[in-house]
């Protein structure tokens, strides 16, 4: 019997179940996919923003404000890639003007720090590749992270202290028992629970209507993102936002942790949650509208496109609160933007809802804050030298692209959370992230995962459960029709 | 294992074989610096023959290919350090310092006179050429396929499509058919081939495996693997014409959509490149922009066949030791080579007049395919040359021979350019 399950490890399930993890409880996270951040954590902007654009009324604008001050904190202490920068929202007509000025005011009354109205040139000088039609901008300090790697690093950290992760664990029924606890059935067992957080995402509405809840309506919005390579990474030094026309919120220019440079996203209604497959008719206009702002991007140096849900509801807000339909059942769901920047300060809130609810929380003596791993690309010639005397597996590149080292993925297999695709050493260690996305090393990290998983070639799959490489030995052709 | 050579060559494949060997003739001393397990670099994986025809005028596989030059290198004095990857090439001014990485040496620096860059190409990936859709496992470039069947042995699926009719696309064809899968067709976005003739007829013609010219991919159908592609018919303009799709049913789709020459050390020391070909500048002996940093082979520029890059090769390590002995000055006149009408881009681009002997061969490749033809080199109105060709395509590339002492009496750069008759 755990005290608490949490449904979905994303980064709100993952944030929870860290913060919980502090407190003498048996909690479980329950994760559909084979591995953790596998929906909407890892196919946003991975931006933490500073907090102007939430309403002041919203529970997001206080949420935001609060949590990307203990990313910071988190982000050091776990070795989760993490970088301070400025954004601008650059206004390019009157009414952007006007818009401007209402965000600085919103972001004053949230308790958003060091903000400033650009004048035009002050905004050229900063970001010399923006459209020289600029008329201002607002600059607002920002920070932008690897998102799969935050909620990786919190799931870790928790499943250090004592959280049971159980991953492939899609739920398909809750039954509340006569003692008021929950029984919930998964394709990978039941399990039995005090207190039920759901974290779900995209299908947080399904998840509360299994306990008779209602009140939220899912609508989730699909969003494309083009990324390019590292040689457009430095084109600017800020997340640039445009103010929202008649075409939406507007398309953002970013660099990335890694060093690339990402280009989106659009927005448009998606009724499966899973729907993440780019389109072809609407994706390249992302090109025109990132180049409104930025219009120097060579899209040649285009290396990927992906497409992320975000899990809005109907209701223009976060909805953070015990169900008001079922007892001991709360809903951390409607988590879209900026769900990413808030998460930390969404799980203390969680926590604190689950102890209005009853459940005794009793912080422990000690537990685990940190977390080390090593990014070998990160390091300086000198550290590099000492890695490679200390484990010359180091000393051995993978990833021609993103000099990963062998070192760095055998370390990934054999932590708390086991990698067991392709895909998910690409999210723990950069593998196949690159330019030649994985062409050259992908056969590798497959033999090194079957290497230390101890299976065959064939046993190992790309990401989902499902999505098998390889059929089989060659020359045995003339069997595959049977 | 010393940490100074003459000459460093970065890469052990064809090109990095070939530099090595003509440098050493020349009287350097040299290392190569290879990053898999053995040298021979892709080659090693196209067991197929067809290599050598025109340099060993015999047809060979790419792994005896490489091992005649693996041999002949093995019996000379030069170094090779294989596993061991280089992160930066650092320009001391006369000297190079290459840092690399290996399990067995830790971090190296060793300082070169000279360095030959031979890192080759990478396959251009779903990514660059944003094919929408799903995103499945069971979609992979034909060289990773590659690799998998024939080094290590494991089939990717059995029901394939390929979109591309690249040399690579079109020898995987054939390769996964003997295998045993069905090669279901073949999509190529141009009204043409740029593959090689001979492996339309060999590899695809022979397996009655259908060819889609003016065709392209515009969705990928499978969450967890690939179930079906829609293939449509294109305009002119390579832009999918709406109602033309149709489907196909298959497990895996491989893309032999291009090569882009892989020059991330070459950006990283200050080397100006070329957007026509994706490689470095270079000169009329394969040094680029920096002195004292050549280049030559699928790094340059893409070849169709490896011949061509043994021989760039082998005047790019001649070049490199001679430079790193001192035996040559180079003098500042220079004159640059303009691609005219029907020219994508010419190598090299710039020709320095008092290095050349006799004669200076220049490569290029024309943007359509053409039947009979002239190709013209111009310097102003003066006529350096004119070279008839029968039929001319983007996928073969073109090579004409220059004499030294036209070009010497030129004071004006000179255009290429192709005329169909």
């Amino acid at each position: 019997m755990y005290d608490v399950l949490i449904i979905g490890c994303g980064i709100v399930g993952a944030a929870t179940a860290f913060e919980l993890s502090k407190y003498d409880l048996k909690v479980g996270v329950l994760e559909r996919y084979n591995d953790v951040a596998n929906g909407a954590t890892k196919a946003n902007s991975a931006i933490l923003h500073a907090g102007f654009d939430p309403k002041p009324t919203t529970k997001m604008a206080p949420l935001n404000v609060k949590g990307v001050k203990l990313a910071k904190q988190i982000c050091k202490d776990m070795s989760v890639e993490y970088r301070e920068l400025p954004s601008l929202v650059l206004a390019f007509n009157e009414r952007d003007l006007k818009h401007i000025n209402v965000l600085y005011k919103r972001g004053l009354d949230n308790g958003v720090e060091g903000m400033k109205i650009l004048t035009k040139e002050e905004t050229l000088t900063l970001e010399p590749e923006v459209a020289p039609n600029v008329l201002g901008a607002l600059y607002a300090p920002a920070a932008i992270v690897n998102p799969w790697g935050y909620a990786l690093a919190l799931a870790e950290v928790a499943v250090v202290n004592g959280v049971k992760l159980h991953l492939s664990c899609e739920v398909k029924a809750i039954e509340k028992c006569e003692d008021s606890t929950f029984e919930v059935t998964t394709t990978g067992g039941t399990f039995r629970s005090k207190y039920i957080v759901n974290a779900a995402g995209a299908f947080s509405e399904n998840i509360h209507e299994m306990v008779g809840g209602t009140g939220f309506i899912q609508d989730n919005v699909c969003g494309q993102y083009y990324v390019l390579d590292k040689s457009e990474g430095k084109r600017v030094n800020s997340v640039i936002f445009q103010c929202p026309d008649e075409r939406g919120k507007g398309v953002l220019v970013s660099p990335t942790v890694h060093g690339n440079l990402i280009v989106g996203p659009d927005a448009y209604r998606v009724n499966d949650g899973d729907a993440v497959a780019t389109d072809k008719d609407t994706i390249h206009l992302l090109k025109a509208r990132g180049m409104k702002s930025v219009p120097g991007i060579n899209f040649r140096e285009v290396i990927h496109e992906y497409a992320g849900v975000r899990p809005n509801t109907q209701i223009d807000d976060f909805i953070i609160e015990e169900s008001p339909y079922c007892k001991n059942f709360v809903n951390l769901a409607g988590i879209k933007s900026p769900g990413l920047s808030a998460a930390p300060a969404i799980a203390i809130e969680a926590a604190e809802i689950l102890a209005s609810c009853g459940l005794a929380m009793n912080k422990k003596d000690s537990y685990e804050t940190k977390r080390e791993c090593i990014a070998f690309r990160h390091l300086s010639d000198e550290e590099k030298i000492e890695v490679i005397k200390k484990n010359p597996l180091y000393g051995h590149i993978i990833c021609r692209c993103e000099t990963v080292t062998e070192g760095e993925i055998v370390d990934a297999i054999h932590r708390p959370i086991v990698p067991r695709s392709i895909d998910a050493i690409k999210r723990r260690c950069n593998a196949g992230m690159g330019r030649c996305q994985g062409g050259f090393c992908s056969p590798k990290v497959h033999e090194i995962l079957a290497r230390e998983l101890g299976c065959s070639m064939d046993d190992i799959i790309m990401d989902e459960d499902g999505s098998y490489i390889l059929i089989g030995r060659t020359k045995e052709g003339i069997h595959y029709e049977k | 294992m010393k940490n100074n050579y003459d000459v460093v060559i970065i890469g052990g494949g064809p090109a990095g074989l070939a530099a090595a060997i003509s440098a050493y003739e020349t009287g350097a001393s040299v290392l190569v610096v290879e990053r898999d397990r053995e040298v021979g670099g892709i080659l090693n994986q196209c067991i197929h023959n067809g290599f050598g025809l025109h340099y060993f005028k015999e047809e060979l596989t790419g792994p005896e290919y490489a091992g005649k030059f693996a041999d002949k290198l093995s019996q000379t004095e030069a170094d090779v350090l294989i596993d061991t990857m280089v992160l930066k090439i650092e320009n001391a001014g006369d000297i190079k310092k290459v840092h690399c990485i290996s399990t067995e040496n830790g971090y190296q620096i060793i300082d070169a006179k000279s360095v030959v860059l031979c890192m080759g190409c990478r396959e251009r990936t779903r990514g660059a050429i944003a094919i929408p859709g799903d995103r499945p496992a069971g979609v992979l470039t034909a060289g990773t396929a590659q690799r998998y069947v024939n080094i290590e042995g494991w089939m990717p699926g059995k029901r394939i499509v390929i979109l591309g009719s690249g040399d690579i696309g079109l020898i995987m064809a054939r390769r996964m058919t003997l295998e045993g899968a069905k090669v279901l067709a073949c999509i190529e976005l141009c009204p043409y081939s740029n593959g090689l003739t001979r492996n339309i007829v060999q590899c695809l013609d022979d397996f009655d495996i259908p060819l889609y010219l003016s065709h392209t991919i515009t969705d990928i159908v499978g969450r967890q693997r690939v179930e079906k592609v829609v293939v449509s018919k294109v305009d002119e303009n390579r832009m999918p014409i709406p109602g033309s799709e149709f489907e196909i049913e298959c497990d895996t789709l491989l893309l032999s959509v291009g090569l882009i020459p892989e020059n991330e050390l070459t950006k990283g020391a200050g080397i100006e490149l070329d957007r026509r070909t994706n490689g470095a500048f270079v000169y009329e002996n394969m040094q680029t922009s920096v002195d004292g940093i050549f280049a030559s082979g699928n790094v340059v520029h893409v070849h169709d066949l490896v011949d061509f890059v043994t021989a760039e090769s082998t005047k790019a390590g001649k070049a490199a030791a001679e430079y790193a002995l001192g035996k040559r000055v180079d003098s500042n006149d220079c004159i640059t080579v303009n691609n005219g009408p029907g020219v994508n881009y010419t190598v090299p681009q710039r020709i320095r007049t008092s290095n050349l002997d006799k004669v200076v061969e220049v490569f290029f490749r024309t943007n359509a395919v053409r039947g009979a033809s002239v190709i013209k080199v111009l310097s102003g109105d003066t006529v350096v040359g004119e070279y008839k060709r029968e039929r001319m395509a983007p996928g073969e590339m073109e090579k004409i021979v220059l004499p030294a002492a036209k070009l010497k009496a030129l004071s004006a750069d000179i255009t290429v350019s192709v005329e169909s008759l």
